[in-house]
């Protein structure tokens, strides 16, 4: 196992090294002491490593992630696995703004609850939250799953795209275009898959599903806000 | 109505508005029969002070000129000197400007990379990703990492010369933008991750960072990702560009592109380009008063755009301040956008040549704003990059030519001193005297 500890180390020299982990690496699990808010923590990585960090993170923890899995034993700031390609990232405690925004692939866990505009502008990336989400998420979502164990504040699926939306508790109040849609068995099923993929003990038929009415996606002057 | 015709009592001649008038009516029916707003490409068309209405005074008894041909007048410039490791190495101050494949054709996106290369320049991506054609055909490529973060991934990062993170563009600051459906093709969509043939919003501002102590830590993730190799760009619209300029430099840029309202946009609508920013002689003085403030002229980089023609207007701008230029519209031009040899079908389409803006529709005869592959492959990518060529040395010639009769080594060189206005708007836009005078409406100390 390897060790950093960022108390006495440089982030450069913390993410030059897990950026240089090959494919092939023996070095695969890695552990971040005293991350102590630092920004832009195990970034770029692109190699099937375990990356534990030991703290709370600031922004952009895991961000634009590649087969790795961050393991962030804390909270973590704005903007954590953000457009994050592949792997996993696992947030013990509460994520704050933006989490998973614009992520492609790869699955974000965040144990707590999440901020506002959780997996705005997704295109791919299936998010699992376990408790609540802020306003305004899944903005503009274009594709893959958001799963909500709890509530979501207002705005939920604003001008949404082809992203899936579940949610087992209350909605505060839909965004623009964004509308209740009918649980299907492949639904479930997908649910079923992401939920132990969690490690969540929600059960699928708990959950409603929404999406976009598709009503926004060519101009008219009648959508117009 | 002449006198002759006229016949019994006198009568007032019919008089046309200055305020409606054909152009307005025309919209105000338009709008009225279909409820939408006009939507086109291209940058601010309204007559606006620009590098025009200014002028050389070249060399004299104070000032002692070059050769022109024989005594050198160096012409390349490094941009991202700051924090980055591998700065890009230009030969000439001009560079090409974002344009999007999805708003381009793949072989407008190759021509340019294409004239680029061969003129020692850069070019860069734009709205959708970097495709491998502009990658291939580019030798420096600087990528674009805009709101919408289509296309947006580590790969295609990793393997940019230059990463230029859009705040706004001169055509709509403060805009987002609107690909229409008739222009996303399967590849465009799939590049996007969205469906084909649906609108595609570009929204105005990034998803996950707000203002400028944001943005200094989304530059240092982006360093992260890339090992603080590659020069980091901030990309403005001429708003505030005094402003802007400084905070951008607060974040962290090694580079600053200003983008006045001449700037062009692939789509977005006509009230907004005409109506939202200022012109781009108004924004090189303020940002460059901004670098000057913080001590980081010719330190961070200043690249400015928006109706950038003539190696004049190159010329004039590097004299105001600016380290380099970027074209877009002329660009489009010299490989063929808006040719007269087009006319018969820019008038089946309602336009003629030199005034077609209906980009977003992808009905381009010159197959450049065009994903429908007929028309696309109008376009031979070899000849437009060597028409990019021509045209990037041609522009860098007659800079040269102007910079030696100022007495200049180097383009870079040039100075406000090496200038004056003929006009008072532009004299009090640029900062720089009126001609035959010693003065410029707002010149500190005068009084007014």
């Amino acid at each position: 196992m390897q060790s950093f500890n960022l108390q006495t180390q440089d982030l450069r020299d913390l993410n030059a090294a897990l950026q240089a982990q090959a494919e092939e690496t023996n070095q695969t699990v890695w552990e971040v002491e005293n991350p102590r808010g630092s920004h832009a923590v195990a970034v770029g990585l692109n190699a099937p490593i375990e990356v534990n960090v030991r703290g709370p993170v600031g922004y952009y923890c895991g961000g634009m992630n590649q087969q790795a899995t961050v393991h962030i034993h804390d909270s973590a700031g704005p903007g954590v696995a953000e457009n994050m390609m592949s792997g996993t990232v696992v947030v013990e405690g509460d994520a704050s703004q933006y989490a998973g925004a614009t992520g492609h692939g790869g699955l974000l866990v965040i144990k707590g609850n999440a901020s506002s505009r959780c997996g705005i502008s997704m295109k791919g990336i299936e998010i699992v939250v376990h408790g609540n989400v802020g306003h305004m998420s899944a903005f503009m979502g274009q594709k893959g799953t958001l799963v909500v164990c709890g509530d979501a504040g207002d705005a939920l699926g604003d001008s949404l795209y082809e992203a899936r939306l579940f949610v087992r508790g209350s909605v505060k109040s839909l965004g623009a275009d964004c509308v209740e849609k009918e649980m299907r068995p492949e639904h479930l099923a997908l649910l079923t898959d992401l939920l132990a993929a969690a490690k969540s003990d929600a059960k699928p038929d708990e959950f409603r599903r929404y999406g976009s009415a598709r009503e926004l996606y060519n101009f008219h002057p009648d959508n117009a806000y | 109505m002449s006198d002759q015709i006229q016949s019994g009592p006198p009568r007032t001649l019919p008089i046309m508005s200055n305020t409606f008038t054909p152009e307005v009516n025309a919209e105000i029916r338009r709008a009225a029969a279909t409820g939408l707003y006009d939507m086109r490409g291209g940058g601010a068309k309204r007559k606006l002070p620009h590098f025009d209405d200014l002028l050389f005074l070249g060399a004299s008894m104070s000032r002692y000129p070059l050769e022109g041909y024989r005594e050198r007048c160096d012409t390349s410039v490094t941009l991202g000197t700051r924090f980055a490791k591998n700065p890009i190495e230009l030969k000439i101050p001009i560079t090409i400007a974002g344009m999007s494949f999805g708003a381009l054709s793949a072989q407008a996106k190759e021509a340019l990379g294409r004239g680029a290369t061969l003129a020692g320049t850069s070019t860069t991506t734009g709205d959708g990703g970097m495709t491998a054609e502009e990658r291939g055909h580019s030798d420096k490529l600087v990528y674009q990492y805009l709101p919408s973060r289509y296309g947006m991934n580590p790969d295609d990062l990793r393997k940019a010369d230059a990463i230029e993170v859009v705040v706004g563009q001169g055509a709509k600051p403060g805009g987002g933008g609107m690909l229409l459906g008739q222009k996303i093709s399967a590849r465009v969509a799939d590049m996007r991750d969205l469906p084909t043939g649906i609108d595609q919003r570009s929204a105005c501002r990034h998803p996950d960072w707000t203002g400028p102590d944001d943005l200094e830590i989304k530059i240092l993730e982006l360093r992260e990702i890339t090992g603080w190799r590659v020069p980091i760009y901030v990309k403005v619209g001429g708003a505030r560009p005094f402003f802007d300029t400084a905070l951008a430099v607060k974040a962290g840029a090694d580079v600053i592109v200003l983008d006045g309202m001449q700037g062009g946009t692939a789509a977005t609508q006509d009230v907004f380009i005409e109506n939202v920013g200022q012109p781009t002689l108004a924004c090189i003085r303020q940002a460059v008063a901004a670098l000057e403030d913080l001590g980081m002229h010719r330190k961070v980089q200043l690249v400015v755009s928006g109706g950038i023609r003539t190696g004049a207007d190159v010329a004039k701008a590097l004299a105001l301040g600016a380290d380099a230029v970027s074209i877009g519209t002329a660009a489009m031009i010299a490989i063929g956008d808006n040719d007269p040899k087009w006319e018969a079908e820019y008038q089946k389409l309602g336009s003629t040549a030199g005034a077609y803006d209906d980009w977003h529709e992808g009905q381009d005869p010159a197959g450049i704003t065009t994903q429908d592959p007929e028309l696309a492959a109008r376009l031979d990518p070899v000849k437009g990059g060597r028409r990019l060529n021509n045209y990037l040395k041609v522009m860098t010639l007659e800079a040269q030519t102007l910079a030696r009769a100022c007495g200049k080594s180097h383009v870079l060189n040039l100075e406000p001193e090496d200038l004056c206005a003929v006009t008072m708007e532009a004299a009090a836009m640029a900062q720089i005297p009126l001609a035959g005078t010693n003065w410029w409406p707002g010149k500190p100390g005068t009084g007014y």
